[in-house]
């Protein structure tokens, strides 16, 4: 059994189109993340399987449950992680552990072996009001709340936005032990970076899927040469190159700016050279999942 | 059952970690029924008088002093001229102007009649509507006086008058305490039987918390159950609270059997904990919760019976007094402790707080459902 299948769901607010025709599948033990940038509807997909939202049209399955239909088995045996922290600000750590486990009709002893690991990490402060965290604290607890039920599935909003580098990496070696446990874990983020570290990836830009696929294939899909180019005026560099006939996309990434090129290498730098650039670099660079999250952007703002 | 009971566990736990939760249940209480008891005062002494006396004459004065001689009125000023007297007045410095026109006892004795003309500052309505009863009951009296004593009469023979005696039953000495702090304990029940109820439960959409909880297998029966409860055993508390301070520091009378005023207020605090509950359902934060609260709140105790009575209201407005809650259960705690009302006399209440209790909770459930 599938534990997530998401058959073409469709939700409108009003003239909006949150999602449209949303489709995929969660196979067991698999760490599936929602990659795409704020607005995307990674959200109101979330809402949905968790069932807090009505789609306006398709079908969801957690577990074999609709999540319709079957609201209340979903509810049981999924934890789930909301975008916004939505814990009892006022009641401590293991007040609000306590609070979760026991409405789960559970006890933090019961499931402790799931959540020690992460619960070691924040148990030194677990008297403090759970809105004097830190962020990457709160997270911690938010995630360990949404395990201490044992779920069989668990939803994972956006949980390192606003985290710093460090927890971020933590965050995901966590994922990657529960992972190890068997859960399936469905996760959204509009870092790229962490699409890396996904089983298999959905990128979703404007309510609907653009591509499926395990971050590898995705960037092997990437079918261009990427160049870096640096100067040392960007602004400048950005709009010349953007100007430039032969450019095929241009965006900054980091330091450089990463261009794909209709012509080849040399034609841009024939056209960059009585431009004066100074410092000027440029060198054949590794496309990354970012870089087909931006083909692909671009692609479908063409056919739109 | 053993939701409802974490559940519970928790909001407890939340309520007192409130800071200012606290002071709401035991500051508030006191300091209300200190304050507003001895402040909203209905007897009103010391009223000043400005006295245009144009006639100077052996009665004029006698008015005058049987005027003074009560604790009721004191002069700011006496005058020949009336410009003065109407500056005072416009200026605030006097309540009330009496002008004896001249030639007063010369008519008094000659056309048997006389006039006096009262003028009162009537900015605020309840003043000025005692400082002419208290005057105009002062003139009347000092008018039996005179005609007692110019046609030299003695009592007993004089013409026939009526004179009426009164008492007040149910609080003998008048006082208003009496019938305050009862009114008083009402607005602070409903204040935190259904405000604060309702504020706590818009609170946990606000916070986002009932993202949370939504997906956890509580029922929203268990969540409301689980929110209102508390603030029903607190109200009950309050209740309990406020009537040990009225009788300690009041020494507030309690005719009838206590019992029958929680009962009642147990029952009025299901319609209030309704209502609510049903401010929570149309509000998405608190301020907006409190905002139309506060709303309801001011319509409850302006008319609810606690400042005016009811029955001086005009016809209209005691037409909407009939869908106040605020207003039978202030009805019914005056009557129980006052006068000693017991089933018979109440149970018509009782009837029409159930009403209320089953149609706002059925409202408000029914609105909660469509909410996810």
């Amino acid at each position: 059994m599938q534990p997530i299948v998401v058959q073409h769901i469709h939700k409108s607010f009003g003239s909006v189109k949150a999602l449209h025709d949303i489709s995929f599948t969660v196979e067991e033990g698999e760490l599936f993340g929602l990659i795409g940038p704020d607005g995307a509807g990674k959200s109101t997909l979330f809402r949905i399987l968790a069932t807090l939202l009505l789609a306006d049209k398709g079908n969801a399955y957690v577990n074999g449950s609709d999540v319709v239909k079957d609201y209340r088995s979903v509810r049981r045996h999924v934890g789930y992680m909301p975008g916004r922290f939505s814990l009892y600000q006022d009641l401590t750590i293991a007040e609000n552990l306590n609070f979760f486990a026991t409405i789960f009709s559970t006890s933090v002893e019961e499931n402790y072996e799931l959540i020690r690991d992460i619960y070691e990490q924040i148990a030194p402060f677990k008297d403090r009001p759970a809105g004097k965290l830190s962020g990457g604290m709160k997270q911690k607890l938010a995630l360990c709340c949404a395990l201490v039920h044992k779920p069989r599935v668990l939803f994972l909003d956006e949980p390192t936005t606003g985290v710093d580098p460090v927890s971020r990496q933590e965050f995901w070696e966590m994922l990657k032990r529960l992972k190890s446990k068997g859960i399936p874990i469905l996760v959204s983020t509009p870092y790229m970076d962490e699409a890396m570290l996904c089983d298999k990836v959905a990128l979703i830009q404007k309510g609907e899927i653009m591509q499926i696929n395990t971050p590898a294939a995705i960037v092997a899909g990437f079918g261009r040469q990427v160049w870096a180019v640096r100067a040392k005026n960007m602004y400048h560099l950005l709009k010349d190159i953007r100007a430039f006939e032969g450019t095929h996309s241009c965006f900054a990434f980091g330091e450089f700016l990463h261009v794909t090129l209709d012509t080849d290498e040399s034609a841009l730098q024939k056209y960059l050279r009585p431009l004066q650039h100074e410092d000027l670099v440029i060198r054949p660079a590794q496309p990354g999942i970012e870089d087909s999250f931006m083909q692909l952007m671009l692609e479908q703002n063409e056919t739109t | 059952m053993r939701t409802i009971f974490f559940i519970l566990q928790k909001e407890f736990l939340q309520i007192f970690r409130n800071r200012s939760m606290l002071p709401i249940i035991f500051v508030v209480p006191v300091v209300q029924l200190l304050v507003l008891s001895f402040a909203a005062n209905y007897e009103i002494k010391n009223l000043t008088v400005d006295i245009i006396d144009q006639d100077g004459s052996t009665w004029s004065r006698q008015l005058r002093d049987k005027l003074l001689a009560s604790d009721y009125f004191s002069l700011y000023r006496q005058t020949y001229d009336p410009k003065e007297a109407y500056n005072d007045l416009a200026m605030d410095r006097a309540d009330l102007v009496l002008t004896i026109p001249p030639h007063f006892e010369r008519d008094l004795v000659r056309e048997d009649e006389a006039s006096l003309q009262m003028m009162v500052n009537a900015i605020n309505g309840s003043k000025a509507g005692l400082a002419a009863g208290y005057a105009s009951s002062i003139i009347g009296s000092f008018n039996r006086q005179i005609r007692l004593d110019w046609l030299a009469l003695d009592e007993d023979n004089g013409p026939a008058r009526i004179a009426v005696d009164f008492r007040y039953w149910y609080n003998p000495d008048m006082n208003y305490k009496y019938f305050m702090v009862p009114g008083i304990l009402g607005v602070l029940v409903t204040l935190i039987g259904g405000f604060l109820s309702g504020m706590n439960i818009v609170k946990e959409k606000e916070m986002g918390t009932i993202e949370q909880l939504n997906v956890t297998p509580i029922r929203k029966f268990h969540f409301i159950t689980g929110k209102l409860l508390p603030f029903w055993i607190i109200a009950l508390f309050e209740l309990a609270f406020g009537l040990l301070v009225g009788k300690l520091v009041f020494g507030l009378p309690v005719v009838g059997n206590i019992g029958w005023v929680f009962l009642y207020a147990a029952v009025y605090l299901l319609a209030i904990l309704g209502l609510g509950l049903l401010i929570s359902t149309f509000t998405d934060t608190q301020q907006q919760s409190m905002f139309i609260s506060w709303f309801f709140l001011i319509i409850f105790i302006l008319m609810g019976g606690l400042f005016t009575p009811v029955e001086s209201m005009p016809e209209w407005a005691q037409q909407i007094t009939l869908f106040n809650p605020a207003a039978y259960f202030i009805k019914v705690i005056r009557m129980v402790m006052l006068k000693g009302s017991g089933w018979e006399d109440i149970r018509y209440y009782f009837g029409i707080m159930f009403v209320f209790a089953a149609v706002i909770n059925g409202v408000a459930i029914w609105n909660y459902r469509k909410t996810v």
